[in-house]
């Protein structure tokens, strides 16, 4: 069973997110592994274990050759790493990225299954892992909080604004993680030390075969401004009668 | 300019969101819709009655409709022509718009809270950072146009008579991705009216301190209220509460005349699916709390001791 997972490296969301003047999203300082991502690895490390045989390959999108992300990664267990880094994807949409993330699966070859996670921090379009399955011919099964492996088919129960979904598709495939479908590990201390030294495969976008037209963006951004801030109302410390306010209010919006 | 929508449904009914995006729709231009699904003569009727000259129809059966329903679109474009097609941010809306974008080698710009045309220029208006910050995208390249809409964008009107006329399309070229089935469908009971539509939304954080406390603080003032109960992420991955009652930036979006939040610090990627509320009420113990920033009426204290009380006063009302 051999498993490639799909790691964002993103600037860490603790920090307020910036605009470069170009307005695309400013990726300069150190970058870390998308939180969302670490599911979609842990995932992977448990189905190849419970096959009993095959590895796990991560593959990444990130500027200037980051590997932070991917050495966190690395340290949870996964064997090896493709890495994609090319100022020509400087500002990529979606579907480039989604085009570079298949033909990094298709480097890798032999693959089963690709997990994901169903939506970035940073960028959130959601839109990434449905492309690179269209892309590469293969089912999408897509909002996974639960994943299980057999007779060459992956079964997944598919999360639904009214409940769930037992999906099914043969492989190989596509399937898009939740927060919360696994508790991703700690690293080891010896997982982190053996991630130094394993193998990540550093490649351009030629390299895969993409340039051009393949890899242009045809979106714009014409203005960028502040939401408007809501005012805030009125604040009461809670001295025992707190509640009384909360009713005078809702009796004024006649809701009670 | 020619605007296709695409249709989900719920049971007998089109989704609110998707009348949402045809009332839009038939603001810019002429209208209609891709609709994957069963009972297409109940929801087309509804459709036109939102704008929709025609309904290209098929039934998914238990394929995915939003995997299918993306190749079906892509398949439609040559001979159709459409100038935009609009999809819901919703999941199966998301499988479509990825899909398409994917078959057609178009961008689609994600998230939009607002869409405007101008000629053939076309705007989408979407919020970033969680909510702080506004941008508007113009799409440039070859048409149509992919653009993903997030729910409670617009206001879904009825209006523009369109026939809804439908044309069966009899079949789409999935490839291997049609070989995924849907084999069975779970729904969570719910009491009360649906959370994006209830006009009252008593919602949780992890202020109320544990599982066990959702149904006595948070459950109950929603249905004395008639409201719906929602929650924040933080106790939707705790497991405390299904993800069906999340709201936010990867949750609903929700504008209920009064919001209650209860123990919500108030993260903006929370904020961002709330703050479009006519009202919002917020309990929570830190006076320092992001959330007061958006409430009319903030109470700073204990929710233990605020909503057991609350209730008791409602109680007594009678
Ligand atoms: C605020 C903001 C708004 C944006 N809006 C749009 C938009 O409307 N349309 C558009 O086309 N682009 C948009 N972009 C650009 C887009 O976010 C990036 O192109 C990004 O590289 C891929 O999209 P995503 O992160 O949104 O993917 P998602 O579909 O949200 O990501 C899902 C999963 O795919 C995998 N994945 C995604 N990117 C990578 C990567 N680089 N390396 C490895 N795995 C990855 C991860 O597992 C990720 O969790 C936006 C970016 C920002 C910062
Ligand atoms: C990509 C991304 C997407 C996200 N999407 C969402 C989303 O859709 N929805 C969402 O909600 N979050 C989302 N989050 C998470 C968000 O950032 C916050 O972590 C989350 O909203 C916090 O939930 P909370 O307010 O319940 O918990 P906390 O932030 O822990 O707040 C708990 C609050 O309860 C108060 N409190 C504690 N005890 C009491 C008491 N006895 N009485 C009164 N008050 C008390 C505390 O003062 C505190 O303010 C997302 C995060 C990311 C990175």
């Amino acid at each position: 069973m051999n498993v490639v997972v799909c790691v964002k490296q993103i600037p860490d969301p603790a920090v307020p997110g910036e605009l470069n003047a170009d307005n695309t999203l400013k990726r300069e300082g150190k970058l870390i592994l998308d939180e969302s991502d670490s599911y979609g690895v842990e995932m992977a490390l448990q189905l190849v274990e419970a096959a009993g045989g095959g590895e796990v390959t991560l593959i990444s999108m990130a500027p200037n050759n980051e590997v932070s992300g991917l050495r966190t990664a690395l340290a949870m267990g996964a064997a090896k790493a493709v890495l994609v880094s090319d100022d020509a994807l400087h500002g990529a949409d979606a579907l480039t990225t989604a085009k570079v993330l298949a033909k990094c699966v298709e480097r890798v070859g032999g693959v089963d299954l690709l997990l994901a996670a169903t939506e970035s921090t940073d960028g959130y379009t959601g839109t990434v892992p449905a492309q690179v399955g269209a892309l590469l011919g293969w089912p999408a099964l897509t909002f996974a909080k639960h994943v299980e492996l057999g007779d060459g088919k992956v079964a997944i129960q598919r999360q639904t604004e009214a409940g769930y979904d037992d999906v099914e598709a043969p492989l190989p495939a596509v399937v898009s993680v939740t927060a919360g479908v696994v508790e991703p590990r700690y690293p080891s201390f010896k997982g982190i030390m053996a991630a130094k030294s394993k193998p990540v495969d550093e490649v351009t976008a030629g390299d895969l075969g993409l340039s051009g037209d393949d890899i242009a963006a045809h979106q714009n951004i014409v203005s960028v401004a502040a939401a408007p801030a809501r005012e805030a109302g009125e604040k009461f410390e809670d001295d025992g009668t707190g509640f009384e306010k909360v009713v005078a209010f809702l009796d004024e919006l006649k809701v009670i | 300019m020619k605007i296709w929508v695409f249709a989900e449904s719920e049971g007998d009914n089109a989704t609110t969101a998707t009348l949402e995006l045809l009332t839009k729709a038939r603001e810019i231009g002429s209208v209609e819709c891709v609709y994957v699904g069963a009972n297409v003569d109940a929801i087309a009727p509804q459709l036109g009655e939102h704008g929709a000259a025609k309904v290209f129809a098929l039934d998914a059966g238990d394929g995915l409709p939003g995997v299918i329903g993306g190749a079906a679109i892509a398949g439609l474009v040559e001979a159709e022509q459409p100038d935009l097609i609009l999809f819901a941010q919703s999941g199966d809306g998301r499988d479509a718009m990825a899909v398409a974008s994917a078959k057609l080698d178009r961008t689609v710009l994600t998230n939009g809270v607002g869409l405007a045309a101008d000629g053939d220029t076309v705007t989408v208006n979407a919020a970033i950072f969680g909510g702080n910050t506004l941008v508007d995208t113009v799409f440039d390249g070859p048409k149509p146009y992919l653009a993903g809409i997030r729910p409670k964008s617009f206001v879904a009107e009825p209006g523009g008579a369109g026939a809804g006329e439908v044309v069966r399309v009899d079949s789409v070229d999935a490839g291997r991705a049609g070989e995924a089935k849907v084999l069975e469908r779970h729904v969570e009971e719910r009491e009360g009216p649906k959370l994006e539509e209830a006009s009252v939304v008593v919602s949780g954080g992890r202020g109320i301190g544990a599982e066990e406390n959702y149904k006595p603080l948070v459950e109950d003032l929603a249905n004395m209220l008639g409201g719906a109960s929602g929650a924040s992420r933080a106790i939707v991955d705790a497991g405390w509460v299904p993800y069906s009652k999340q709201v936010g930036q990867t949750g609903k979006t929700v504008k209920p005349k009064v919001y209650l939040a209860l123990g919500i610090s108030g993260a903006t990627q929370h904020m961002v699916g709330m703050k479009g509320s006519d009202n919002i009420i917020a309990v929570n113990k830190d006076p320092e709390a992001p959330i007061f920033s958006v409430a009319d009426l903030g109470i700073v204290g204990d929710v233990h001791k605020v909503v057991p009380a609350l209730i008791e006063a409602l109680k007594n009302r009678g």
